[in-house]
């Protein structure tokens, strides 16, 4: 299915998506996210593979962002929800994709995004007692040397 | 017996003429012994391994020079070679698997990442800067990014110098 056709049958479902301007990303208020959730994965859409979960700060706020493939009709969504960069908190998508549950954990340890109803809320990378969140734009760690000005 | 003449101290150990003895200080075949039968961890950190792997391989073949047994245990080696980069998270690892090794024990930091942190010395969270910042002695530092396997032929050679000419070896930082 093309992008377009994806967005225009989303759309009717859920009116309050938008289209992100010069990508084709879907926004969605963050409270839709399991709904939308469990939509895509059933008919028609059949989103089965969740296969990216990240974040991108941009300082005034954080992006989160999931790519979802559909296996049996080889189309792809990218998935985008706003967030405060003050403690950021969303649903956990666990419970429908499998794949969630480690890639969420990643986007906590590096992003510090709080998954709520998560089976396993724990850092993945990073030692269990790290402490900040180092993708921030304004993380600094004690012993972190910057590199000299040529 | 080739290993005899390449090797320093060797001109300790005496053969009788014509016979099948040889005459030496129990010390300098100690060392001699122990440098001609290194045994190194089956342990690599990051892509500075895949140079050792190769130095293991038949094309440079690390077995040459006695040091081909790569043991999968800790308490069964004498090399701890540091291939690759020490991040946080493995530095523990790391700290705890030289610590499991048996004395006489050997370290060599092998690349830049082993010696100093390398390329991620500068802007980077999560890396260790060398092997000796977690208190680990080194004994043979091999730099490179990552060191050719001649330049871990040659370390390990200057290992066995080191070896050799060790006064002192059997109270060695214990
Ligand atoms: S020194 Fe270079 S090759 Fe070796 S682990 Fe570091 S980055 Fe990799």
């Amino acid at each position: 299915m093309l992008t377009t056709e994806i967005f225009d049958l989303l759309k009717a479902k859920f009116p309050r998506i938008a289209k992100e301007e010069g990508t084709s990303a879907v926004i969605i208020p963050k409270e839709l996210l399991l709904e939308f959730g469990r939509f895509i994965k059933d008919a028609p859409l059949i989103f089965d593979d969740l296969h990216c979960v990240t974040a991108i700060d941009k300082k005034e706020k954080i992006d989160l962002v999931y790519i979802f493939y559909s296996n049996p009709l080889q189309h792809s969504l990218t998935l985008k929800i706003y967030l405060g960069p003050e403690d950021p908190k969303v649903e956990s998508l666990a419970a429908i994709w499998k794949s969630a549950n480690w890639l969420e954990r990643e986007t906590y340890d590096l992003f510090g995004v709080t998954f709520l109803n998560h089976p396993d809320p724990r850092r993945i990378l990073n030692p269990y007692d790290w402490k900040g969140y180092p993708l921030r734009k304004n993380y600094s760690a004690p012993n972190f040397i910057a590199k000299p000005k040529l | 017996m080739a290993m005899m003449e390449r090797i320093p101290a060797a001109g300790l150990i005496q053969k009788f003429p014509g016979g099948k003895f040889f005459l030496a200080s129990s010390e300098a075949v100690l060392k001699w012994g122990k440098a001609s039968s290194l045994w190194p961890m089956t342990f690599g950190l990051a892509c500075c391994a895949i140079e050792m792997i190769a130095t293991g391989a038949s094309r440079f073949d690390i077995d040459r020079f006695g040091a081909g047994v790569f043991r999968a245990s800790p308490r069964q080696c004498d090399v701890l070679i540091v291939a690759g980069t020490i991040c946080v998270k493995m530095s523990d690892c790391v700290r705890r698997l030289y610590a499991q090794m048996p004395e006489p024990k050997y370290v060599m930091a092998m690349g830049n990442c082993a010696i100093s942190g390398g390329i991620f010395y500068h802007d980077t969270y999560s890396v260790v800067k060398g092997t000796e910042a977690l208190g680990i002695p080194v004994d043979v530092y091999i730099p490179g990014c990552p060191p050719r396997p001649e330049n871990l032929l040659l370390g390990l050679m200057k290992l066995q110098e080191k070896i050799l000419n060790e006064e002192n070896a059997n109270n060695r930082n214990i």
